[in-house]
């Protein structure tokens, strides 16, 4: 770091007691990526059938919902709350959108409807939680039952079919000849977007802070209840255009739509790096955490492994991850009390 | 949290000289809210159709349908209190239903207690595994909780495969369990009672189930005054998971069946019945009767949506309204209690 | 000398810029570059597969005509743990043997109607000769399907059907179970009073259709029995014990239940068995498994029920995915093919066939049967 010999050397406060390479490696998210490597190289040479571009592109079209999904709840994840209600508001959305169609909207206008029904629950979450101070973990677990069961009594019986065939096929061809569907464009602009604000923006400095302390942020300066409403607006948002292209992805609107999801979600940003606690993590590492459950899965599948066990695999992950985690700080912060204990050469 | 609320000061309700309203009062004693909404309700549902009450499986359906929803309600409510949260009980009570159907069909003439013993047991293991995780390793229950809720399913599904319980498998002594009453009160419904009251009167009068309260209100100070929260933690997952076993038990002597999918999804429920019955999900209030009530509710209200002639569709919608409702309910009313022990303060 | 291992505070001046660890340049950097590794990585690999080909994605599953033997017939049905469908897949897996195909079970743990895409998509992955599949929903996995028919797969749906397959095995016409059933509890009523029916799920398939043929069916044929109301059980125990209840409590002068369901039915069973004072009041009768109503018709709640015999299905459905790998028929109207013990069956409209008419059981047979 001082390599250039005018420069004057970095203040004591920027200097790492730690070298480049261990710092990256040893970040959770990259070690993520590796296991994610490891596993697709293992499968490759050890499961039959996997090393196809059917493969890839099956994993990246089961998991497109969940991927969606993800990036704004990560950002909800790191305030230190959590949002469990976005597979109702798909489930909502779903259905909406399914009798707007039915009844002779053009599909661009039912869309948009649809979403905007998923942003005002999403400002219901966000009000509830901002301005009554209701912890999210009620909320959201209220706005889940609460909306879900909309969605079952908007539909009925009836599961709405009649949806442009095209727009299937369109949304599941590769794009190019890269074993990718076409609906991962919306993920990858969704990921990014988020993963801008999140790591690159001032406002995602202080959604980190917030999670660290929302006192010590808001003292700071940051706006904590409009960033905390925000968040859950776009979840609810995100959320309800997934709802749309789940609809037009399977041709299909039926009042279960998405149940469960929201658990898959957290299962993978939390099998990402990010604290539940809020305050760290990177989006990086939950989309990671996405794809790494996507490719096991499939992995498992050939092998001819029963979605029982695959069941008990996931789960078995997410309890590892989490207990590596948090031994893995425990370790460190021994280490750190043992190194300031210890007498430093100095005055 | 939202960082624009004070921290609520520790005085009680009855220093607070600005007498409340009598409406206030009355809505702040959850329980009492609970009676009247429940009284209501099958007033409506009875106004409607006769049957609903005045005949004997009415009634007797009435009474014994939340016993499932009360024994989980207050294993999660006793979790919920110390600040966690425990979403695994619907697997849990998958398991240990067909593991009692299991018991009666491979081991002949065992005996009921033996049984509802071993239920309740393996229950109690596998909230041992999740409370050991959170309380010693300090990782957040909702992510332990969520592991275990896949990976017990996929467990049940591994070793029921297709089969289910079969009617003929369990002893009439059993069955009889599910409908018998005394004087008109079903028997399965007493021993839920005596099982809240013990657990109630555990967590009022007793000192370490005050510390349930303490651990929840502030983990931190209880630390520093010397409380063990460890072993408080630890018990209330036991404690989850040992009431979801008991309801495995009542389950499968209400329904006399079970497969490879019973509890799906009574976790939600479970959470709700606590919610609705008072017990804030921060921690540290919410009593057990409070929770008993709510279950009733909740369970009352999927029994007389379908007499109401409320489309079956919607019913999830209505209770979801519940829910939603008193959490909102709850932190207005503490809100206002606040400001008022504010007041007081200021004034004093 | 060492550094102390902990950095005072950083100034929150400055603690957006030029700090290595946090600044946004550097993560930016570091992210762009994990970023690049995975796409590259990625490629990388895609690239070698399809142009190595290992694991042909494209070519058939099956050549033309010939031999089935060693091919995979894959059940995929609702969903793992459901008893009804393992009487229908042990069918299968007798006849898959019989023919000397390889047999699999392959499925999710709940019943969704997306659930099964990623089954069906591993079974055309692996160069399955044919899928047999009981759909959750008769669109959602129409995509999946379609590729995997034009990857050479065949494709035989059994119990509840879905556009995009070659053919549906039925276990009952659709208007044999509405008469089946309305002829059974017609016949009891004497031609008049109230009938209620539980069904399982408000979405499947089968039982809706079963269910709009039923209410048709009795308006025809008994005029004067009026059905009062449609409850749902959803499959699962605890509602469907509910909606029987529900129903009975709303409607005291109902003096008949059809539940076309056998989770239904049971419950139905069940609760009527709870309530003596219903039994002779309340006729049941609808569609079950005898393993799970044998107690309840020895004891006399339910006298008379009807099913069909899930292993013949599951053994039928198997047949016609052998006929179809062997390039015997194609799966249109008019088609025979020989379906083993069975005999021979011919494909009717719309490549649907039929197994039987509806089999009535009561106490003189129900004891007989395993599933």
């Amino acid at each position: 770091m001082t390599a250039v010999a005018e420069r004057a050397p970095a203040p004591a406060y920027l200097r790492h007691d730690k070298p480049l390479w261990r710092r990256v490696l040893l970040r959770t998210d990259t070690a993520l990526l590796v296991v994610l490597i490891a596993v697709i190289l293992w499968a490759t040479v050890s499961v039959p059938f996997f090393a196809q571009p059917f493969t890839y592109s099956t994993v990246l079209l089961a998991m497109a919902p969940i991927l969606l999904m993800v990036p704004p709840v990560t950002l909800i994840v790191v305030t230190g709350e959590i949002d469990l209600s976005v597979g109702s508001v798909l489930g909502v959305s779903s259905a909406i959108f399914g009798l707007l169609v039915q009844h002779g909207l053009p599909l661009a206008l039912a869309a948009i409807v649809s979403v905007l029904a998923g942003s005002l629950i999403g400002a219901l979450n966000g009000l509830l939680v901002t301005v009554l101070g209701v912890p999210s973990l009620a909320v959201t677990i209220g706005t889940l039952a609460l909306f879900r069961g909309v969605a079952v009594g908007l539909l009925g019986t009836t599961a709405i079919t009649s949806f442009p065939g095209d727009a299937a096929t369109w949304l599941r061809a590769n794009i190019g000849n890269l074993a990718v569907p076409r609906i991962i464009l919306v993920v990858v602009v969704v990921a990014v977007l988020f993963g801008v604000v999140l790591h690159a923006t001032t406002a995602g400095r202080g959604i980190f802070a917030i999670g660290l302390s929302s006192e010590t942020a808001l003292f700071s300066g940051v706006a904590v209840n409009r960033t905390k409403l925000l968040l859950f607006v776009a979840s609810g948002t995100v959320a309800a255009l997934t709802g749309v292209l789940f609809t037009l992805l399977y041709s299909n609107a039926i009042g279960t739509n998405g149940i469960g999801l929201e658990l898959q979600v957290v299962t993978a940003i939390v099998l990402g790096g990010v604290s539940i606690w809020g305050g760290r993590g990177t989006l990086f590492g939950a989309i990671v955490g996405a794809l790494l459950i996507g490719v096991l899965s499939k992995a498992l599948q050939l092998l001819n492994v029963g979605s029982d066990v695959i069941g008990v695999i996931t789960g078995g992950a997410l309890i590892l991850s989490v207990v590596v985690a948090s031994v893995a700080g425990f370790v460190s912060r021994r280490r750190r009390t043992a190194a300031v204990v210890q007498p430093s050469g100095g005055p | 949290m939202t960082v624009t609320r004070t921290p609520e000061p520790a005085l009680s309700p009855a220093q607070v000289s600005a007498r409340p309203s009598l409406l206030e009062t009355v809505l702040r004693a959850r329980e009492i809210t609970l009676v009247v909404l429940i009284l209501l309700l099958v007033a409506v549902t009875t106004a409607r159709h006769h049957d609903f009450l005045f005949s004997s499986d009415g009634w007797r359906e009435l009474l014994r349908q939340p016993a499932i929803l009360i024994l989980i309600g207050v294993g999660e409510a006793m979790v919920i209190i110390t600040r966690n949260i425990d979403v695994s009980v619907g697997s849990i009570l998958g398991l240990t239903t067909y593991f009692a159907g299991w018991l009666f069909h491979n081991v002949a003439g065992i005996p009921i207690v033996v049984v509802v013993a071993c239920a309740v047991l393996m229950g109690a293991l596998l909230g041992l595994f999740n409370g050991v995780l959170v309380a010693f390793l300090n990782v957040p229950s909702l992510v332990i909780t969520l592991g275990t809720l896949y990976a017990y399913r996929g467990i049940a599904v591994l070793w029921i495969g297709g089969d289910f319980i079969r009617s003929s498998w369990l002893p009439a002594n059993f069955k009889h369990l599910g409908t018998a009453a005394v004087f008109s009160i079903p028997v399965l419904l007493l021993a839920v009672l005596v099982v809240v009251l013990l657990v109630g009167w555990f967590m009022t009068s007793r000192r370490s189930g005050r510390d349930l309260y303490a651990v929840g209100s502030n983990p931190e100070a209880a630390v520093l005054y010397g409380l063990r929260t460890r072993p408080v933690v630890l018990l209330t997952f036991v404690a989850s998971g040992a009431l979801a076993g008991l309801a495995g038990i009542v389950y499968l002597a209400i329904y006399a069946t079970g497969d490879s999918h019973v509890g799906s999804g009574y976790e939600l429920q479970a959470v709700a019945a606590a919610v609705v019955g008072g017990v804030a999900i921060v921690g540290g209030s919410g009593t057990i009767w409070g929770v008993a009530l709510g279950a009733f509710f909740l369970a009352t209200i999927s029994s007389a949506l379908p007499v109401l002639g409320i489309p079956s569709l919607w019913q999830q919608a209505v209770v979801g309204i519940f829910i939603v409702l008193a959490i909102t309910l709850d932190r207005v009313l503490a809100i206002r209690r606040t400001r008022a022990a504010i007041a007081q303060r200021r004034l004093g | 000398m060492r550094k102390p291992a902990v950095r005072p505070p950083l100034s929150p001046l400055n603690h957006t810029k030029g700090n290595p660890v946090t600044s946004p340049k550097s993560v930016r950097r570091r992210w762009l570059g994990s970023v690049a590794a995975v796409a590259a990585s990625s490629l990388l690999i895609t690239g070698c597969a399809s142009s190595s080909g290992g694991g042909s994605s494209s070519s058939s599953g099956g050549s033309s005509g010939g031999g089935v033997d060693g091919k995979t017939v894959v059940f995929i049905p609702k969903s793992l743990g459901n008893k009804y469908f393992q009487a229908s897949d042990k069918g299968g897996k007798t006849a898959v043997e019989e023919f000397k195909g390889k047999f699999q079970e392959v499925g999710p743990t709940e019943a969704s109607p997306t659930a099964q895409s990623s089954f069906i998509q591993t079974a055309t992955q692996q160069q399955a000769g044919a899928i047999v599949l009981a759909a959750n929903d008769p669109n959602a996995v129409c995509a999946d399907l379609k590729a995997a028919q034009q990857a050479g797969v065949k494709v035989v749906t059994f119990d509840s059907d879905t556009k995009c397959r070659d053919l549906f095995i039925n276990q009952v016409t659709v208007q044999g179970v509405a008469d089946g059933l309305v002829d059974l509890m017609g016949k009891h009523l004497n031609g008049t009073g109230k009938v209620g029916i539980e069904s399982g799920g408000p979405n499947a398939t089968n039982l809706n259709a079963w269910v709009d043929a039923i209410k048709a069916t009795m308006a025809k044929k008994y005029p004067n029995v009026q059905i009062v109301d449609v409850v749902y059980g959803n499959d699962v125990d605890a509602d469907s014990y509910n909606a029987a209840k529900g129903l009975i409590q709303n409607h005291p002068d109902l003096n008949g239940i059809i539940a076309p369901d056998s989770v239904a039915v049971k419950e139905a069973g069940h609760f009527l068995s709870d309530s003596p004072q219903y039994q002779g009041k309340v006729w049941l009768t609808g569609l079950g498994l005898p393993s799970e109503l044998k107690d309840y018709v020895h004891s006399g709640v339910i006298e008379q029920f009807g099913l069909w015999n899930p292993e013949d299905l599951g053994f039928l459905a198997a047949y016609a995915a052998k006929a179809l790998m062997a390039g015997d028929i194609k799966g249109k109207e008019g088609d025979k093919f020989e379906a083993g013990k069975l005999g021979s069956y011919t494909v009717g409209k719309d490549g649907e066939v039929v197994l039987g008419p509806l089999k009535v059981f009561d106490k003189s047979n129900v004891d007989q049967f395993s599933f």
